[in-house]
């Protein structure tokens, strides 16, 4: 237990704390919007699968890590078609749809995976990092958090942007006012389905980039279920953070820890049995849903669909 | 002030007949197996206050949807500007330049109200604050309207959020302003000024829909008065006409035309022999110096001491927001007290939970009627029992006995009289003055001993008016103890014994309900209105 606190093990915890972390700050952010505008996306299980084996796939066959992101976000957005056009636009149920693309996909995924790679097992070369100079010679942080591949800069980078977005801008209000009282919204002629349209492609997009990380950057590798309820942990962390970007970012570093102490066990020598390390996040969990679900605010027509006119 | 809420219609309208704004030919909605519009024509013309004056369910409220684009018409054509114009949404009828003022107020409760007012800008854009502050300034001292942009909007009172409402259809380039019911919310004064405000509206050349189903608003405000019932228009009478009739065969015409099998009694007020309560023996319930802080900036209540004796209607009257609802509350046990004591027949109850007080026979009926009052999802049955889930001998031993239920839901339909399909039709489907019925039912049974009613009369008919004042007459009859809140002067002039006047949450005089009430209360209210203006 000595290898404990030293520092190759809080490097390893932390480094993969951000790798493990990132898929769930993308799903839960991407959640968020959809959350915020009504609309409760179960579906982003399956969408952060469609971009793991779009993004995957792509990067596979053309070399390019870029391309497979932008692969696995247009695979994401392509599962949250589906949901806009059959929960928001159709107002069936929100719950039922999601499980049901969360299904397929994991089906879909599997059996592509079967075909195409199930022999070969292809695997992406380690991802090159950008060191940012300075940062990411201090001690610890440094490594985990400055000297990454440029990808997880730019994701750190959505938490403030979202922030301006929700806080600062009247498309911010539009969400709010969309899971708030949609109504309200419509009769200031703001089209409330444009609105819950535009947050669950987005959501679909954050989630395939999820997705396609997990694959390209954190496995290297895809293989079928790979995302392993990252996406529900992503709507847990969303409901969670009482509309705001900042919390999803911390509640997402805190599941990524846990998902990364196997490793960082590994390294300081610990002999735990995986079993209950992988179930470590799901514990947490719990406990988080005891100790802070309470505090949870939901939009009042969340899951609620939008019908003009009728009372 | 007084100048402008006492302002008379100018009748004398010089212009000859402008071509209409809009114009609706041959409307026709209809919903499943119900017609709500028919072959309905109108003109609205700039310069106008075109009242819609029907019962409830004549299709006024239809009407106003079409016209706002949340709905669209079956048959017929809408006219803007001399052309058919087809509104297929909300923001093409914010183009054409109609805005609504809804009766049940479309805002958003979790947004402030400056965060309501600027949903419908650019979605990039910073809301726009600095100039919404200057735009609302302007159309407060311009109208006389004030609200507290800061204030989250669930927090306010019914009829501030219509203020905001109002402000919000000012805000906007509009040329043609509805108001759904918009006095259904109000203190006399407030109607008053809503009138002298749509006045100084179509000076300014908009034109005006006003929907109402009281007379007198009608004839008072209205320019042109087009009369609905059962979605036909039955009748209009023009401006020229209108101003040649003298009051009372104008009020005779339109009540003929509004109600075929109802004599024209005048006002829907039950005459009331005022008892003297005794007094002197112990009150039912007593208020001691109750305090409750009113939630981020609202009106709280402060130092109120009052008593009730069996058999007593005491009225509340006071201006909608001024802390009418929080006494009733406190009472009902919905929230805690700061200090203060309530003793209810001997016994103190501020520690008592809603439960514990309903059953030593508090009984509270909210003006809320649709998410208070009632589960909207829930049939007739399931909401007359909604206080008694799990008791014998409706539930025993954890199951529902569906056949007991049924016996006391067809009882208590036929007793008040609730028009429903059935009693399994959810609650929500039925109209606000069965909804007010159903409720009574369900709070008179069992041992009440003190009712509070809060607005009983709000969103009414005239129909539904008459037999709620009437019910809430013979509880009083009946030796319960009733506390009225209401808004509605006529309406506690009418029925109480004593009256309590509210201002800024304080009561400003307890009065008997004698001759000169009226002038007394009036004064009280409007007395404390000034203080604070």
């Amino acid at each position: 237990m000595e290898g404990l606190l030293q520092v190759p093990f809080l490097t390893a915890l932390l480094a993969g704390a951000v790798t493990a972390g990132i898929p769930l700050l993308l799903a839960g952010l991407g959640e968020q919007m959809s959350e915020k505008a009504g609309v409760l996306n179960v579906g982003i299980e399956g969408m952060m699968l469609g971009g793991a084996y779009a993004g995957f796939l792509t990067a596979i066959s053309s070399g390019s890590i870029w391309l497979g992101f932008l692969a696995g976000a247009c695979g994401g957005a392509l599962v949250a078609v589906p949901m806009v056009i059959l929960c928001v636009q159709r107002g069936l149920n929100q719950i039922v749809i999601g499980i049901g693309l969360t299904l397929g996909l994991e089906g879909l995924t599997a059996i592509l995976h079967h075909v195409q790679f199930s022999r070969t097992y292809p695997r992406l070369a380690r991802v090159e990092t950008l060191p940012i100079p300075l940062l990411s010679d201090i001690p610890i942080l440094g490594p985990a958090l400055f000297d990454r591949h440029p990808f997880v800069y730019l994701a750190f980078l959505l938490v403030p942007a979202l922030a301006i977005l929700y806080r600062g801008t009247n498309f911010g209000l539009w969400l709010r006012a969309a899971g708030d009282r949609p109504a309200a919204l419509d009769v200031t002629g703001i089209d409330v389905i444009a609105t819950r349209t535009v947050a669950v492609i987005f959501t679909g997009l954050m989630a395939g980039l999820g997705g396609a990380f997990l694959a390209n950057v954190g496995a290297g590798i895809f293989v079928p279920f790979m995302t392993h309820g990252d996406g529900f942990i992503g709507v847990v962390l969303a409901m969670l953070a009482r509309g705001r970007a900042a919390s999803v970012l911390a509640g997402a570093m805190i599941f990524g820890g846990c998902l990364s102490l196997t490793t960082a066990f590994q390294i300081a020598g610990v002999n735990v049995p995986t079993d209950v390390i992988q179930m470590l996040p799901f514990a947490t969990v719990m406990v988080v849903l005891i100790v802070f679900g309470r505090q949870a605010s939901l939009p009042v027509a969340l899951g609620l669909p939008y019908v003009r006119g009728e009372r | 002030m007084p100048a402008d809420t006492l302002m008379a219609k100018p009748h004398a309208r010089p212009q000859p007949l402008a071509a209409p704004l809009v114009a609706l030919r041959g409307i026709g909605k209809r919903f499943a197996n119900v017609v709500a519009n028919e072959s309905i024509d109108l003109e609205l013309r700039a310069g106008e206050v075109h009242v819609l004056l029907g019962e409830n369910g004549a299709g006024k409220s239809t009407l106003v949807a079409l016209l706002s684009g949340l709905l669209q018409p079956d048959a017929g054509q809408i006219i803007v500007d001399g052309s058919p114009m087809r509104i297929l949404s909300p923001g093409a009828a914010l183009a054409l330049g109609i805005g609504t003022v809804f009766q049940h107020v479309m805002l958003s409760p979790a947004l402030t109200v400056a965060e309501n007012l600027l949903l419908g800008q650019g979605w990039w854009r910073r809301p726009a604050r600095a100039a919404l502050d200057q735009a609302v300034g302007a159309i407060a001292r311009d109208f006389g309207l004030n609200v507290d942009l800061d204030a989250v909007t669930g927090e306010l009172s019914l009829g501030e959020q219509q203020q905001v409402e109002i402000i919000r259809g000012l805000l906007r380039q509009t040329r043609l302003l509805i108001f759904d019911e918009s006095t259904s919310m109000l203190t006399p004064q407030g109607i008053e000024e809503l009138g002298a405000l749509m006045r100084r509206l179509v000076e300014r050349g908009l034109a005006i829909v006003f929907i109402t189903h009281k007379l007198d608003e009608a004839r008072r405000f209205g320019d042109r008065i087009t009369v609905l019932r059962l979605g036909r228009k039955v009748g209009e009478i023009s401006s020229e006409r209108l101003e040649a009739l003298d009051d009372a065969s104008a009020h005779q015409e339109i009540v003929s035309l509004m109600f075929e099998t109802i004599k024209a009694t005048g006002e829907a007020v039950v005459g009331k022999e005022r008892k003297r309560v005794a007094m002197s023996g112990k009150p039912l319930l007593e208020l001691r110096d109750i305090t409750v802080t009113g939630q981020s900036g609202s009106t709280g209540i402060e130092a109120i001491s009052l008593s009730v004796w069996p058999g007593e209607v005491l009225g509340i009257a006071g201006i909608d927001g001024n802390g009418q609802k929080l006494i009733a509350e406190a009472i009902a046990g919905q929230r805690r007290l700061d200090s203060g004591k309530i003793t209810f027949g001997g016994i103190a109850i501020d520690n008592l939970d809603v439960g514990a007080r309903r059953k030593l026979g508090i009984r509270y009926l909210t003006d809320d009627r649709l998410s208070e009052g009632s589960v909207a999802a829930f049939a007739v049955s399931a909401n007359l029992l909604l206080k008694e889930i799990g008791k014998e001998p409706f539930w025993s031993r954890g199951f529902t006995r569906t056949a007991v239920i049924d016996v006391h839901a067809n009882a208590q339909v036929k007793e008040f009289d609730v028009r429903t399909p059935s009693i399994r039709t959810p609650i929500g489907k039925l109209s606000g003055g069965n909804i007010q019925k159903a409720l009574l039912a369900r709070e008179l049974f069992g041992d009440a001993r003190l009712v509070i009613f809060s607005k009983p009369t709000y969103g009414l008919d005239y129909n539904n008016i008459v037999t709620s004042r009437r019910r809430i007459a013979e509880v009083g009859a009946r030796g319960i103890a009733v506390i009225l809140i209401s808004t509605d002067l006529e309406e506690i002039l009418a029925l109480s014994d004593r009256i309590a006047v509210m201002s800024r949450g304080r009561i400003a005089g307890i009065l008997e309900n004698t001759g000169d009430a009226r002038l007394a209360v009036g004064g009280l209210m409007v007395g404390g209105a000034l203080e604070h203006g």
